[in-house]
Parts: structure tokens; sequence; C-alpha cells
């Protein structure tokens, strides 16, 4: 296995967890590094250096909120410098038209912005804060520029309605891309499941308006949709698998396989601090724990499809399931797929008002519910 | 969505050209394309200067063992797939 093993592609920097946004859907984990904890400069461009000559092609400066940082112009331009391609990922609240034009200058090459919907008011209810108009106002100075722009929509079911006003919006702009990502139900989105997860009959409508502007849009603006997995009959191919394509750095400079990995109890992390990018990809127990099919049970140990899915996401075992090494609950071979399915007859079976020509509901509590926000790390 | 000869295509903003593994590739939002002999040439013409026409000519006599229709096809088909993935800007 391991003299199989090639380099990670992609870097995840989640920069810091400081964000002026409180999402309901957040993946940061629930418990969050504190600024004193965070990697400063120096540290992160070291870890730039040896994630280019490892082969690591792009980066990706997410967070919280990278524009957080104070350093991030220099943090970019040190990722440029040691031959990184930088996707920003960014609420674009921090941000005005004097820095916008200073990252791009110092070698940003995709800003990723997104949206919480295509309203003001489901935009400030899912993030808790004052944000969708500032968002449109990044919009319009990013074109000033020749910068790529994708527009993130994260989708659930009290904006799947709205798909179409979503894509409108972005054809205003001058975004070559739109990624549609359904909440996938870990941290914080796992905490408020229930008021988020879409209803069958939202999916499949969802499905038939992305497949149909896919085909309008085609050649000026790439639409990607992400389903929400629980409705999936298959699991999805968690970070390409665990430990084969992606590497997160986490603020205080922690290396996981992905974003939920701390919550599978008896893994310990190494250190950027510590140790080399490729010392970590290729030695530490974290990134070996799920490679390969050793630790796989049934049915994935015999499936056809396990070198196309690896067995689906860990973290989503351990929530579900208990045991990080089972099969992902949500794939329809699961021994505990009545779990997801009993999860789903909840959603389908609640009389939820839904869509924006929905009128009025008689229960309050159902549109309006009672959101678990994520606070703001010290 | 189809090619026209006389535009002259440029590589889409946050598109460029890299290297890795001493191998050239494509860098674009999110993803990256390994461009080998043909692609590369293909590639390197998408420069806002040459015409489609231009590139075609170019490359024919690059590939003069080739039939110039299969190179032209060929061409005209790695540039639709390089519209579809919103790597080129078509500019008149």
């Amino acid at each position: 296995m391991p003299h199989e093993l090639s380099n990670p592609l992609a870097l995840i920097a989640e920069l810091t967890h400081r964000c002026p946004l409180h999402c309901v859907y957040c993946s940061n984990p629930l418990e969050m590094q504190s600024r004193s904890n965070e990697l400063p400069t120096e540290t992160w461009s070291r870890v730039f250096q040896e994630a280019a000559q490892f082969g690591v092609l792009q980066a990706d400066f997410t967070g919280g909120e990278p524009l957080a940082r104070t350093d991030i112009i220099d943090l970019v331009r040190a990722a440029r410098a040691a031959g990184l391609y930088i996707n920003l990922i960014t609420s674009g609240l921090p941000l005005d038209e004097t820095k916008l034009s200073a990252l791009i200058a110092a070698g940003l090459d995709h800003i990723q912005l997104s949206f919480q919907g295509a309203r003001e008011e489901i935009s400030n209810e899912i993030s808790g804060t004052k944000s969708h108009g500032q968002k449109l106002r990044v919009l319009e100075w990013i074109k000033q520029h020749r910068v790529a722009l994708t527009l993130n929509f994260v989708i659930h079911r009290r904006n799947v309605d709205q798909l179409e006003e979503m894509v409108a919006l972005a054809e205003t702009s001058s975004a070559t891309r739109i990624e549609f990502a359904n909440v996938q139900y870990y941290g914080w989105a796992f905490a408020n499941r229930e008021n988020l997860l879409p209803t069958r009959a939202q999916l499949d409508r969802s499905m038939a308006i992305i497949k149909r502007e896919q085909e309008r849009l085609e050649g000026r603006i790439r639409v990607e949709y992400v389903v929400p997995d629980y409705y999936a009959k298959y699991p999805k191919p968690c970070m390409g698998g665990w430990g084969r394509k992606l590497m997160l750095i986490t603020p205080s400079g922690g290396a996981l396989p992905c974003h939920a990995a701390q919550v599978i109890p008896g893994l310990s992390f190494e250190n950027v601090k510590e140790r080399s990018l490729r010392d970590i990809w290729e030695r530490s127990a974290a990134f070996q724990k799920f490679r390969g099919e050793d630790w796989m049970q049934e049915p994935c140990k015999n499936c056809d499809r396990r070198d196309q899915d690896f067995g689906g996401c860990r973290c989503q075992a351990l929530l579900l399931a208990g045991d990080a090494a089972a099969t992902d609950p949500v794939c329809s071979l699961a021994p505990l797929r009545p779990k997801v399915d009993a999860i789903l007859a909840a959603v389908n079976l609640a009389p939820v008002s839904v869509g924006a020509g929905a009128g009025p509901s008689p229960n309050e509590s159902l549109t309006r519910p009672s959101w678990l926000y994520r606070p703001n790390p010290a | 969505m189809t090619i026209e000869l006389t535009s002259r295509p440029r590589l889409a903003a946050g598109c460029r050209l890299g290297e890795n593994n001493q191998e050239r590739i494509l860098q674009m939002p999110e993803r990256a394309l390994r461009l080998n002999g043909p692609s590369l040439e293909i590639v390197t013409r998408c420069d806002g200067k040459h015409t489609v026409q231009q590139i075609v000519s170019e490359l024919q006599q690059i590939y003069s063992k080739a039939q110039p229709r299969k190179v032209e096809e060929d061409i005209l088909g790695y540039l639709a797939l390089l519209q579809k993935e919103r790597a080129l800007d078509f500019e008149e």
C-alpha cells in the first residue's frame, strides 16, 4: 500500500475559525480554536512551500472567514510564490475594494463567494447576521477584475425552492461557475438537521431545475450540484477516499484527512509545527487508519463499489452508526440504512410549509425553526 | 455550442498553465488538466491572438503525418471540451 501512495493534490487551509457569520450548517467543529492558537504567517508559508514541493496543485483558503486574518495578503503571496493555485472561499464580509485589488495583485486565482440564499431575509436568518447586501456589492467590485468567480450556495430545505433566483443572481455577475451544495450533516448541520433536510419532493424538483439550467448555460456558466447524501442510493466517495487526495490543516496546525475527522475517537492528529507534510501524509497513524481496504467490514469488504466510494464517509459512519469503520449508513446496502430512512421519513411526513410562494404556516415553529447558531471563538 | 473558426480563444480568468511532477498542466478553479503533446500545443495557442483557423493550420503542419481533416476535428472537439469546462473565452 504505501509504495502505491501518491501525493495529495489539494491542501485545505483552514486559516482561522473566526467568522462574522454564524451559519446553522457551519462545517467547523463544535469546539473551535481561538485566535491565540492560530498558526503564524511563517508557519503557513513553510506549509505552502512543503505542499508545492510535495506535488500539491491547489490550496483552498477557508475558515471560518479567511479574510479575518490580518496577514491574508501575505499568505496569498506566499502560497503563490510557492507555486500553488489559490482558491479563496469567503463570505465577502471583511472585504473592500482596496483589499480585493491587493488580494488579486498578490496572486489570488479564484474567489468562491458564499451566498446563503438569493434573498436578504433567508440569508440573514441562516447566517445569523446582516450579510446579503455586502455580498451584492462584492459582486460588482469583482467585475472590475480578471479573476475567476464561483458563487457557492449551500442548499437546504429553507432555500432549495429558490434555485432559479440564485441562477439569475449568478447571471448578473461575472461568475463562470455556480456550486449548489446541499448541506452535509456534520457538526453544526448535524445538530440542525431536522430543520435543514429538504423533502423528497423538493429534491426531485431541484434536480430537474439543475439539469435544465446546466443545459441552458453550457459554455457560459458551469453549474454543479451536490445532493444530500441521505437521499442517495450509494455513499459519496468522501474526500476522494481517506488520505488519498486531500489534506486539511486546522487553524492551529493539526493535519486532518477531512473537515470532521476530529469527531472520531481514538485518532490523534499530527501538527505541521512538528512534522513535515510529507512525513504526516506517509506515516501518521491517522492518515493510514482508513486508507486502502484492510479496515473495511461487510458489506464493503467484498463490494464491487469499494474502489469507487471507499465505503463512504468515516465521520458519517461514526455519527450515525457509532462506529467509524462501519459501512456509511446512507448506503442502501448498509445494515444501518433503516436509521437514515427513519430520519427521512420524519422529514417527509412532517407538515412543512416550503417554497417561495408558500403562505403563512399555521405553525410558526415550522417556518421559523429554533436554530442552533455557531458562536465565534475567542 | 459551436466553435467559430474566426474566433480567438483565450484562457478564461483563473485558468493558467502550470507544472507538476515535470508535467505541464492547466490549472483552473477546483481542478487541473494534464496536458500532453497536442493538447499543450493547442492550449499554448489560446492566447486571444490566434484564431481557431490559425491554430488548426499550425497543428496540421506540426502533425503533418496525420489526416488534416482529423486534426481539425480533434482540435474543435478539444476546444469544445475546454469551453464546457469554462476554461476559455472566445473573442470575435
